[in-house]
């Protein structure tokens, strides 16, 4: 069984390319531009991991987090943080992210998360 | 009027300035605050010892001319006292040979038998009467009382027999007598019924001028004697001469009157005069004080004075050098303190306004990095899921490269983050010792390659300190680092640790490398500053040196162009309180995204 990633993060052409080569990797990977719209879709079908920008206009990662947490408490979340603080990071983790990876990220080091992440 | 004010105001503005002017200027130059004290002295003991001086002159020749005239009058009424007693005792004589030239006739006087008697009655009432004459009007000495056989004698040639004539009666300056004894002669004329002149002449000695004298009850130095008209001693001087010798001290003759005069004797002694004429005789009084007797207490206050004058100026010299050295150390100190605050100021205003700037910048470009890296991932998925085409691996490589070229953007982007943020400190009793350890270990490498002198002097009996790990490793591998950029291949890097003498602990990293000029020194925590050319950001010791403030520690450098590099880093046993609170930037607001 495949799994099902949604990527959530604003900025389009960093979201699509990376759930392109996801794609190549045999992942199923969904997009979304920004933290309402992905909701929506965790809402209407099933995830086995969401990746989630922290920095984005609107409702941000961290709020994004916490209401993910809301809809579906069992769904890993992996945070992309743009900058260079922990800080941010460690608090998604304190609110129940498994990582976060800092942008650009190398795809290694993604895809050993992801492999933690959906691991039963 | 109003251009006169005018221009004094400016001349008081200019004045002003100019005050100004010699304790300013040349701040820099190193001899300024040796020119400050050297100028605040002089100007101080100017304004000071100079009214003082002037103060301490006036004074004392404004009491030296009060107590001459102190002096002077007493002196003047004493020989104005004097004068008349002498005059009182002329006059009392003159009225005793008077009367009897009016109670007796020529004709009773011509017996010597009265003569006799009036004679025995004076010495026996008056004293001082040696002798009584009669002269007739050719000048005949006719009848005589007395110790000397004079009878017969003529006196018409005589100048005292002239002035009798003339004037009526007549007191003669002194003469020897016949036995060497100073006389004088008082003579009245009369007239016989008859209309011929007659003269009843007696002779006095000066016994008496020195009883009066010694009533004056003058001091030992002091003289007070007669002189006559032309200046001869009428009465022995102390210090002038003998009776009937010229008077060595020029006495102002002449003179009817009182007064007090300075003058100098003929020894050299400064002396007060006082001359007082006689109406009866030409006599003058001269009394002659020298003037050290008469100064002395004014003498003894100008010692006095003198004495005081010179401790103030001790004192004053002494207070205003020793409390211009006070002051001007305490500028100096003043100054420095400001430069280093200032100086501390505006490399942390710098330090947060770069950083600010970078993380913005940082931001921004890590976004388009993010895309650049997954086309480029993208691409490289691609090709390799591709079969073979031409220049495959040339593009892989490219593909590659790109990817790498991100990758070290990254780091630089990631180390501007966290120049800006300061990655969260997270504080935990550690061991500076162990952190070392590790840094070294990730060294290891790369100092047995270029077979590098590595010492680690760790003082193992060190207590731990509350610190951030990742930052104290992040601040040793960025100085030691920097050490092994400094030294060439073969050089030698030592690590030192050891108790800091003000608590907390202080570690060493020394290199004998390559060193750095004072200007590259001064500048070496500032950001973006490197002398790595393309290899550096310049972020690594500003990154440090705000790492260790946050600690609460301090970093210093010492360097030696061409000898090497030491750094000192002190932390404290625990770390400052706001830093445990979550540091001093500890705020959530965002770059625009």
């Amino acid at each position: 069984m495949t799994t099902r990633i949604l990527l959530i993060d604003d900025e389009i052409e960093f979201v699509t390319t990376l759930a392109e080569r996801l794609e190549i990797r045999g992942f199923s990977s969904t997009t979304a531009e920004d933290g309402e719209s992905g909701l929506a879709l965790i809402r209407k079908q099933p995830f086995d991991v969401v990746i989630l920008d922290l920095l984005m206009p609107g409702m941000n990662g961290l709020e994004a987090l916490k209401q993910i947490r809301q809809i579906s408490p069992n769904l890993p979340v992996i945070l992309l943080t743009g900058h260079g603080s922990t800080r941010e990071g460690m608090e998604g983790m304190r609110l129940g992210a498994v990582d976060y990876l800092m942008k650009p990220l190398a795809i290694e080091d993604l895809m050993e998360k992801l492999q933690e992440a959906v691991a039963p | 009027m109003t251009a006169q004010w005018k221009d004094a105001m400016w001349t008081i503005r200019n004045l002003i300035f100019s005050i100004d002017g010699l304790f300013s200027g040349g701040e820099n130059s190193p001899g300024h605050y040796r020119n400050l004290t050297r100028n605040i002295i002089i100007t101080m003991l100017v304004v000071t010892i100079v009214p003082l001086t002037a103060m301490g002159i006036l004074n004392h020749f404004q009491y030296g001319r009060h107590l001459r005239s102190e002096l002077i009058t007493p002196l003047a009424n004493t020989a104005r006292k004097a004068t008349h007693s002498f005059e009182l005792f002329f006059e009392e004589r003159l009225s005793t040979v008077r009367f009897i030239a009016n109670a007796y006739e020529y004709e009773d006087l011509l017996d010597n038998q009265t003569l006799h008697q009036l004679l025995r009655v004076l010495k026996s009432e008056q004293g001082g009467f040696v002798d009584l004459a009669v002269i007739n009007g050719e000048g005949d000495l006719v009848n005589y009382a007395g110790p000397y056989n004079l009878l017969g004698k003529n006196y018409a040639s005589q100048r005292s027999y002239q002035e009798v004539l003339v004037k009526g009666s007549y007191i003669s300056n002194v003469f020897m007598g016949h036995r060497k004894i100073p006389h004088i002669v008082i003579a009245v004329q009369r007239y016989t019924d008859e209309g011929a002149n007659w003269i009843i002449r007696a002779t006095i000695d000066t016994d008496r001028f020195y009883k009066l004298l010694g009533t004056l009850g003058l001091s030992p130095k002091s003289d007070a004697f007669l002189v006559s008209s032309d200046n001869i001693l009428q009465t022995d001087s102390t210090f002038y001469g003998k009776t009937l010798e010229p008077s060595r001290l020029e006495i102002p003759t002449g003179t009817r009157s009182t007064f007090v005069t300075e003058t100098t004797d003929p020894d050299g002694r400064q002396i007060l005069l006082a001359c007082s004429g006689f109406t009866s005789a030409n006599y003058v009084l001269a009394i002659a004080k020298p003037r050290s007797v008469v100064m002395r207490s004014w003498y003894a206050m100008k010692s006095d004075a003198l004495v005081i004058y010179a401790v103030s100026l001790l004192v004053i010299i002494f207070m205003v050098v020793k409390m211009t050295g006070t002051l001007v150390r305490r500028i100096k100190e003043s100054d420095e303190r400001r430069e280093t605050a200032m100086t501390e100021l505006q490399h942390t205003q710098k330090l947060s306004s770069i950083g600010r700037l970078a993380a913005g910048v940082a931001h921004e470009i890590n976004n388009p990095l993010a895309i650049i890296n997954e086309k480029a991932g993208l691409m490289n998925d691609l090709m390799g899921a591709a079969g073979d085409f031409p220049h495959k691996d040339r593009m892989a490589k490219l593909t590659e490269a790109i990817i790498g070229s991100v990758s070290r953007c990254k780091t630089i982007t990631h180390r501007l983050l966290g120049f800006a943020r300061k990655l969260d400190t997270v504080m935990e009793p550690l061991s500076i010792n162990d952190i070392l350890d590790e840094v070294m270990g990730f060294l290891e490498r790369e100092s047995i390659y270029r077979q590098l002198d590595m010492r680690l002097n760790l003082d193992q009996t060190l207590a731990p300190i509350s610190s951030d790990r990742g930052q104290l490793q992040q601040v040793f591998l960025n100085l030691l680092t920097n050490a092994f950029a400094a030294v060439e291949d073969g050089g030698s890097v030592s690590v030192t640790s050891m108790p800091a003498p003000e608590g907390g602990v202080a570690v060493t990293v020394q290199d004998n490398g390559c060193g750095m000029s004072e200007e590259v020194a001064k500048h070496i925590f500032d950001p973006f500053f490197s002398t790595k050319k393309e290899n550096g950001t310049g972020l690594g010791l500003s990154i440090t040196y705000g790492i260790i403030k946050k600690l609460g520690g301090t970093i210093t450098m010492s360097t030696r162009q061409g000898e090497g590099t030491t750094f000192t880093v002190t932390l404290p046993a625990q770390p400052p309180t706001d830093t445990i609170n979550g540091g001093p930037d500890h705020d959530h607001t965002h770059p625009a995204h």
